[in-house]
């Protein structure tokens, strides 16, 4: 990105003045390396965002951002109803409540260690993951409503899990305002087979050994032990959400000409927040968020089975479930009042800090835990939420790595197999249907993601709590 | 006349597909041939199993919006019938679009899929005709 264009703020803050169409200036947190290799269509997205109807504060930019459609990815923005706030589509993404949770297995890596081998092939059994692969679960109409209303409440009916899980899941492991009704026939047709599984791209499911701890009270308070071994599971609402998301896209697209907005980009389709789509979305979105919360429930279940018949002296608990796909209705401070807007996160992870309403008991005092899933030789982080971060991207921080070269490229620069090769002898083993998916998604094909996490820490978005090293990848 | 084919064209996180002919049915048909090529090599599909779809075109006759449609309505019968399609016959006419899609199951060991496609998007959404008549019909898929 071109910094000549910017205002530097701090070490880790950037902002865009509010000039031409748009309402609200643009605030980018990123050191100057990581702004440097920014695209310039991040900036122009952000841009644009910033010049819909409603939004309030700022169009703020996560560390991790790259060009998106419409919103750039990593892109946060909150709109208020009362005063003409939109809801995008394109804002939200097609992998609604696309997330990542993490599971504590109470083992030390060198239990794991010898049997990592035969674990990862009766993980890789065990989850469907790929394109064509299909869960073992098929819902008729009814069981599908119940999904969509209850989220992961409805799976642990189902036996897929237990109560205890529920509160570590935002929301309580059910998004409320859901409406299934909005959900059409083919959104409902692709998930029929799709339930418990994992799609396929940068999805994945990773057995990692906690190899750092940066602040041990919280990591307690987490459950986190330096040198265990914690299962971390990335994916989303799969077709159903990919569904609901082409179809407002264009739903939207009219909405958006009948109520006289002027879109500066086609992929910002978006309709009033209080007008007949923009409730329909929402209904849509939020039974969506659920698919979301039951598949990730469902894949924890399976899981949990897998480690059973490896290690029957233990268990698997979840540490927290969060997602980075989401518009969310919150109440924040913004010019000087309390407001209730209605917070896009495309790309970024929800960091409520400590006494938040919304956490868990368990977390009231220290804030949110916050996962951010790096690419498979890497790594990946747990952060916790800060009270600074209210101020500074209305509770949010970054959710991953990032790409820094597309699949194109990765597959001219890298062959599966050698990318399996590198990693087992770094002590990784991967398991994938497809030695081209592998390829895509080579570990040099992300940004650092240490430094993604540096900047978010640096720049008080959430704070680093423990860095999370790969055993097992699993890729759809 | 000028020539069908396609292509991949770059973006950052996901992938572009553009497909072109001397018509716009070829030029969509090819769009939808680069579509398979993003999950998997189109020469190893089979065209065995036939399966056809059929759309009202939107009110203004917008074509970009039709591209769209025809792309989601090709990963909508991927998705759900779990098929790969290699050949793609397209008419449109004034109102509607109809195609039929020739393809096969995925078989995980033949195919070796690489990712599923989620959805078309609007970015770099085009579809034109230059001078000398060649159509080219283009978007950014989402994986």
């Amino acid at each position: 990105m071109d910094i000549s264009k910017l205002e530097r703020i701090d070490e880790t803050c950037w902002r865009i003045p509010a000039t031409g169409k748009m309402r609200v200036p643009v605030l980018i947190y990123a050191d100057e390396d990581l702004i440097r290799d920014m695209d310039d269509k991040v900036a122009e997205q952000a841009g644009n965002v910033a010049s819909l109807p409603g939004i309030v504060g700022a169009c703020y930019v996560m560390p991790d951002a790259h060009w998106g459609y419409g919103f750039p990815i990593g892109g946060v923005a909150a709109f208020d109803p009362a005063e003409g706030g939109v809801i995008s589509a394109g804002g939200v993404g097609f992998d609604i409540s696309c997330g990542v949770r993490t599971l504590t297995t109470g083992l030390k890596r060198e239990e794991v260690e010898p049997l990592k081998k035969s674990l990862a092939e009766a993980l890789f059994i065990h989850i469907p993951a790929g394109v064509g692969s299909k869960g073992s679960i098929s819902l008729n109409d009814a069981e599908m409503d119940a999904m969509l209303k209850g989220g992961a409440t409805w799976a642990v009916k189902q036996g897929y899990g237990r109560e205890e899980d529920l509160e570590r899941i935002e929301e309580h492991g059910c998004m409320a305002g859901a409406d299934p009704a909005q959900v059409s026939k083919r959104a409902r047709e692709r998930q029929r087979r799709e339930m418990g599984t994992l799609g396929s791209g940068n999805h994945y499911l990773e057995v990692q050994v906690v190899e750092e701890i940066f602040n041990p009270d919280v990591a307690k308070v987490f459950g986190l032990e330096a040198d265990e071994v914690v299962v971390t599971i990335h994916c989303g609402s799969r077709g159903l959400g990919h569904q609901i998301g082409s179809e407002y896209l264009k739903l939207m697209q009219k909405a958006a000409k009948e109520a006289g907005i002027e879109l500066p980009d086609r992929e910002l389709a978006c309709a009033p927040i209080r007008s007949p789509v923009g409730q329909r979305y929402l209904g849509a979105m939020r039974a969506g968020i659920n698919c979301a919360l039951a598949n990730r429930q469902i894949i924890t279940h399976l899981v949990r089975k897998v480690f059973a018949e490896f290690f029957p002296d233990h268990d698997l608990k979840l540490i927290y479930d969060v997602s980075h796909n989401t518009c969310k209705e919150e109440e924040h401070e913004v010019g000087g009042k309390r407001r209730r807007v209605f917070v896009h996160r495309k790309g970024a992870t929800r960091a409520f800090g400590p006494g938040h309403p919304a956490l868990p008991e368990a977390f009231r005092l220290v804030g949110q835990p916050v996962i951010i899933g790096g690419s498979m030789g890497t790594g990946s982080y747990i952060l916790v939420g800060t009270t600074e971060s209210e101020r500074r991207s209305l509770s949010s921080a970054c959710h991953g790595a990032g790409r820094c070269l597309s699949r194109r490229q990765a597959t001219k620069t890298w062959k599966g197999q050698q990318v399996i090769a590198e990693l087992e002898r770094q002590g990784i083993i991967v398991c994938s249907p497809s030695m081209r998916g592998v390829a895509e998604e080579a570990p040099q094909a992300y940004k650092p993601v240490d430094a993604v996490v540096r900047a978010a820490d640096k720049a008080g978005l959430a704070r680093l709590v423990a860095r999370l090293r790969p055993l097992v990848c699993i890729k759809g | 006349m000028a020539e069908a084919g396609w292509e991949h064209f770059e973006h950052m996180a996901d992938i572009g597909v553009r497909g072109w002919g001397p018509t716009l049915e070829e030029a969509f048909a090819q769009a939808a041939l680069a579509l398979t090529a993003v999950v998997t090599d189109p020469a190893r599909v089979e065209p065995r199993q036939a399966v056809t779809i059929e759309l009202e075109r939107d009110d203004d006759g917008d074509l970009e919006l039709l591209l769209v449609d025809f792309l989601d309505a090709v990963i909508y019968e991927m998705a759900v019938r779990k098929m790969l399609f290699s050949r793609f016959d397209v008419e449109i006419d004034d109102r509607r679009l109809r195609a039929t899609l020739w393809g096969e199951p995925v078989d995980r060991a033949k195919h070796q899929p690489a990712v599923e496609v989620k959805g078309a998007t609007f970015t770099e959404l085009k579809v034109t005709r230059s001078d000398d008549g060649r159509w080219v019909a283009q978007c950014v898929l989402d994986v």
